[in-house]
This record gives structure tokens, C-alpha cells and sequence, in this order.
């Protein structure tokens, strides 16, 4: 039996998809959720092999209720907006539904998973992508069992650590599956700067700039903490601050 | 518009050319060049510096036709003044040529009257400018007005047909299609009725509150087909504001606005209020929706909606302080007031 979950913040696009889905006795609908948070916990708990997004949804939308999944099951997106990256999934297995869709286009887009189920690291890339056309002004993260949405403007840096990042605020750090070369692209550059190879600052957490050894720089942040520059993250520190 | 540097070159060139008549009459009195020069210059140098003040201090009040009696009284004051500086200065400069002297003395009178023409000659040029600008002006506002409100309102029916809105309606009536033909049926009624009630609209008309309060019942309808089991609305009218007048398809986009931000900003059942009532001749309108500030990213008041609306406010009223919003730790409120006399 093929798992499957809903996640769509209107109950009766969730029913269309249910009944398209009578047609397809191998896949049992675990779960329904009308929102991201529910939708984290389900996909914990029921580990579906499939789910079916909607796009826009209270609080964390679909792109960012992805990012919080350990490992994301294959996705079929639902939604009404054409603007989100739809070249990104079509040239992916996973389909990307218009609503208002048909019952053959559903039934296309579960022939195709069918056919050539999605992997993980295809999922990945496919969220990699299709991040959304807007810059960043937010990131989702989760704190244990709790998802926690933070404005740019409380993250103080950003620390590379292996595989993920470091998300540092006033409450402490949360960690996040994404790349430094990620958040170097998607939030304001006027605000963040890359001042070291592990290092992305938000400028207005800066006080100090104190010379360490000749040539070595180190930036004293509001919280206390130092932060080492390289060279090339010096020379654009004083580049932005017209230094 | 003439330029600024060309109307101060033209300025100085009509002094010139006095300073060169005045001084050619007085040698014509047996002066010899050096004096004449010189009180030409004094003269009409003060006389330039008096119409200038004349001049800025009518761009900055215009005077009507009944006043031009203060202009009167005005440019003989300022005449006397200059003629008094320019006695003084020269009998500093020349207090040793005593011919001239006497000479000034006696050609006060026609200093004074000549400094009048040319003051209030300053002053009528200006005072026709100052006019013909604001006319310009005025018709300039008019094309901007006639302009931007057919932009609005083909911004305004792109809001209207919101196509995310217009998609998931129809998607909504899919699935009813399947479970409730007969709503489905309804639905489509009421996103028939909606859409031809926007598209039909003028949008410089001027309805009652009871019509706009019926157009956005079909809207809020249909809002509750999709969103029935999170939103709630509660609609609070006085009796007289009922038949006061806006502008048409103004409070649905609010509405709308509203909404989206209380839907998508928290988890959980909404209640959107909206309260009307009249108040100093004006019919105020107050939209509120719950909202969570610590994770909100919207800035406050930019949104599409509010920043379209205040737009058309401005171009129906002139009027910048017609549409203001306000939140606190979990209410975002957008109040309107639209004046009852156009």
C-alpha cells in the first residue's frame, strides 16, 4: 500500500484530491492537514511515500514546510499559483498541478511517479531550485519539536557547519540543512555580508571592526561575540560599509 | 515652463537698460558721466532688489481681485522705501557734488513715481504668471487625475479578478461538482454574480453603502465556501450610514486584504470584523483582522491593496488622510473615511 498525505489548507480542495484519488484503490490517504505544522508532524509520523502540497498556507508555506522534513517524501504540488518556479518541476518526475486540474492531468502526474519514483536527493535539488523568485525575508527553522519562523532582522550570523548551517539569534543557535553559498544568494546583501568562508554577517549586529595581527581582522558583534574576517570578507566588509 | 536662469538674465537686462536711460537723462542735466553712472546704478539697482521683493513675496501670496487694493498700498510703501535708501546712499557717495545734490533733492517726487510703475508693474507680471502657472497647474493635476484613474481602474479589476482567487473558486466548484452538484451550482451563482458586479462597475461611481455592503456579501460568500470552517465576518452598521455614499468597489479590496493577512498570517479560527458609521459628515469604515506581528513580513500599509486604495482616495479627494491602518500585539485595523461632499 502506497502512503499518502494531504496538505492543503482548503477542505474541499483536499476532498477533490481524495476523490481522484478513489480511483487509485493502491494509494490510502494517512492523513490530512490544513497547515505546515501539522504537515511536519504527519510526515514525521506517518512517513508517507507521497504528499500532496499546496503552495500558499497559514504561516509557513509549502516551499518552507519542506525544508523542516528529515527526508522529504516525493511531492505533488496543488496550488493556484503559476509563478512558482513551474520550469523547475517539470523537468523533474514530480508534477506541479494548476488548480483548477482534471482528473487525467491527476492521474498523469501519479502514472509518471509511478513510473520513476522520485529520489531524495532529486526532491532536495527540486526545493534548491525552486526557491521562491523573492528575496528571503524570513527563514524557518525548527527548535526540537517546535518550528519557529524568524524575520531576517533578528538573525545576528549565519555559521557553516558541515552539512548544515547555524542560524545564531539573541535566543541562542538553530540548525539548518542548507548551504552557506544558499544564504549568501537568497538574503539582502545589503544586510548580509560573507566575511568569511563560514561566515555570513548581519551588518547591523556590527560594532567594531579590531585589527588582530597584521593583515587579520576581527569583526566584534552587539552580542560580545568575534567574529574572524578573511581577507576578501574584510575588503567587501569595507566595500558595503564605504570604508 | 521658461527656465529660472533665463528670467533672471531677462531681469537683469531690463535694469540695464534703465540704468543706461536714467543716466543718459541726467547728463542731459549738465552731470557729467561718472555721476550720472553712478546714480543710475544706485537707483536702479535698489528699484531691482524692490521688485524683486515684490515678486517672491507674491509667489507665496496671491492676492485676489478684491485685495489688489494691498498690492496697491503695498507697492507705494515699497516704492517710498527704495526711493528713502537711495536718497541716503547717495548723499553718502556724492555728499561732495552740492549741484547734485539739489538736484536729487528736487527729482525725489519723479524717482518715487517712476519706482512705483516699475514695482507695480513687477507685481501685475508676476501676479499674471503666479496665475497662468496655477492654471497650468491646475490642468496638468486634471490629465494626471483623468490618467491614473483609468490606470486604477484597470489595476482595480486586476485586483478584483484576483486570478488565485478566481482559480481556487473554480476549484472549489470542482469538488463540490463531485459531492453537491446543488452547491456547486450555487457557488458558481454567486462567483457569477460577484464577477459581473466588479466588471460592470465605473470606478469613479459613487454608491451607497448598502449596495457596496451587498457586492461584498457575494464575495464574502464565496470566501466562506473555501475558507467556512477558519473565517468568520461580523458586519456592524448604524442605520444612517446605510445611505451615505463611496466611491464603488472600494471596502471589498480592504475586505480582501483583510483576510488574506488573517488566513495566512495565524493557524485557527479568524474573526474579521467590519464596523460603519457616520461621523463629522463623513462615512468611516473600519476593517480589522487578527494578525501576528513577531512573524508578520508585510510593512505596514504597502500591501497592493492599501497603497491602490489610498491612490484612489487621493484622486477622488485630494486627500492624503483619508486612509490610515493601525495594529496592536494582534489586531491590524484599517480605517477609511470618505467625505460626503464631493
Amino acid at each position: 500500500m502506497i502512503k499518502a498525505i494531504l496538505i492543503d489548507d482548503e477542505p474541499l480542495a483536499r476532498s477533490l484530491v481524495k476523490e481522484y484519488l478513489l480511483g487509485h484503490p493502491d494509494i490510502e490517504v494517512v492523513c490530512e492537514c490544513g497547515d505546515g505544522f501539522e504537515g511536519v508532524k504527519a510526515v514525521a509520523q506517518h512517513k508517507p511515500d507521497l504528499i500532496f502540497l499546496d503552495i500558499q498556507m497559514p504561516k509557513i508555506n509549502g516551499f518552507e514546510m519542506l525544508e523542516l522534513l528529515e527526508s522529504p517524501p516525493a511531492v505533488i504540488f496543488t496550488t493556484a499559483f503559476e509563478e512558482y518556479a513551474i520550469k523547475a518541476f517539470e523537468h523533474h518526475a514530480v508534477d506541479y498541478l494548476l488548480k483548477p486540474f482534471s482528473k487525467e492531468r491527476f492521474d498523469k502526474a501519479l502514472l509518471k511517479w509511478k513510473h520513476q519514483p522520485l529520489t531524495q536527493t532529486n526532491t532536495a535539488t527540486l526545493i534548491e531550485n525552486a526557491s521562491q523568485p523573492e528575496e528571503q525575508q524570513r527563514i524557518v527553522v525548527k527548535k526540537g519539536s517546535n518550528i519557529v519562523i524568524l524575520p531576517i532582522h533578528v538573525v545576528h550570523y549565519i555559521e557553516a557547519f558541515d552539512d548544515y548551517v547555524k542560524i545564531y539569534t539573541k535566543e541562542g543557535f538553530y540548525l539548518k540543512k542548507k548551504t552557506m553559498a544558499h544564504y549568501e544568494k537568497a538574503l539582502d546583501t545589503k544586510l548580509f555580508v560573507r566575511v568569511h568562508r563560514s561566515y555570513l554577517l548581519n551588518l547591523q549586529e556590527l560594532t567594531r571592526i579590531e585589527p588582530l595581527e597584521k593583515d587579520n581582522h576581527v569583526a566584534l558583534l552587539k552580542s560580545g561575540v568575534r567574529i574572524p574576517l578573511s581577507q576578501g570578507g574584510y575588503g567587501k566588509l569595507k566595500e558595503v560599509l564605504g570604508i | 515652463m521658461v527656465s529660472y536662469s533665463r528670467i533672471i538674465i531677462s531681469y537683469l537686462g531690463w535694469w540695464m537698460i534703465w540704468i543706461a536711460a536714467q543716466a543718459w537723462v541726467i547728463t542731459q542735466s549738465d552731470f557729467d558721466w561718472n555721476i550720472a553712472l553712478l546714480d543710475a546704478i544706485v537707483t536702479q539697482l535698489v528699484f531691482a532688489v524692490g521688485g524683486y521683493t515684490i515678486n517672491t513675496s507674491m509667489h507665496s501670496y496671491q492676492p485676489s481681485v478684491r485685495n489688489s487694493l494691498y498690492v496697491l498700498g503695498w507697492s507705494i510703501a515699497l516704492a517710498g522705501l527704495c526711493v528713502f535708501l537711495q536718497r541716503w546712499a547717495l548723499l553718502q557717495l556724492l555728499n561732495d557734488q552740492v549741484g547734485y545734490i539739489q538736484f536729487l533733492e528736487n527729482s525725489l517726487i519723479i524717482r518715487g513715481a517712476f519706482g512705483w510703475l516699475m514695482v507695480t508693474l513687477v507685481a501685475i507680471l508676476t501676479w499674471f504668471w503666479v496665475y497662468a502657472a496655477d492654471r497650468r497647474e491646475n490642468e496638468q493635476r486634471k490629465d494626471d487625475a483623468t490618467q491614473l484613474a483609468r490606470e486604477a481602474e484597470l489595476s482595480n479589476l486586476r485586483q478584483q479578478l484576483q486570478p488565485h482567487f478566481l482559480f481556487n473558486s473554480l476549484n472549489s466548484i470542482s469538488a463540490l461538482a463531485g459531492s453537491s452538484p446543488e452547491e456547486a451550482r450555487k457557488m458558481i451563482q454567486q462567483l457569477s454574480d460577484f464577477l459581473r458586479g466588479t466588471i460592470r462597475k465605473d470606478d469613479k461611481s459613487l454608491v451607497t453603502l448598502d449596495e457596496e455592503l451587498h457586492h461584498l456579501e457575494l464575495y464574502l460568500d464565496i470566501e466562506k465556501v473555501r475558507f467556512g470552517h477558519r473565517l468568520r465576518t461580523e458586519i456592524t452598521k448604524s442605520e444612517e450610514s446605510l445611505s451615505l455614499t463611496l466611491p464603488s468597489l472600494l471596502l471589498q479590496p480592504i475586505v480582501e486584504n483583510a483576510i488574506k493577512f488573517g488566513l495566512y498570517d495565524t493557524v485557527g479560527a479568524i474573526v474579521i470584523s467590519i464596523s460603519a458609521w457616520s461621523e463629522k459628515r463623513m462615512l468611516c469604515l473600519q476593517v480589522k483582522n487578527p494578525f501576528d506581528p513577531t512573524t508578520s513580513t508585510r510593512k505596514q500599509g504597502t500591501g497592493f491593496g492599501l497603497s491602490s486604495i489610498r491612490r484612489r482616495l487621493y484622486l477622488l479627494y485630494y486627500r492624503n488622510d483619508l486612509l490610515s491602518t493601525s495594529q496592536d500585539s494582534t489586531t491590524f485595523t484599517t480605517t477609511i473615511n470618505i467625505p460626503q461632499t464631493l
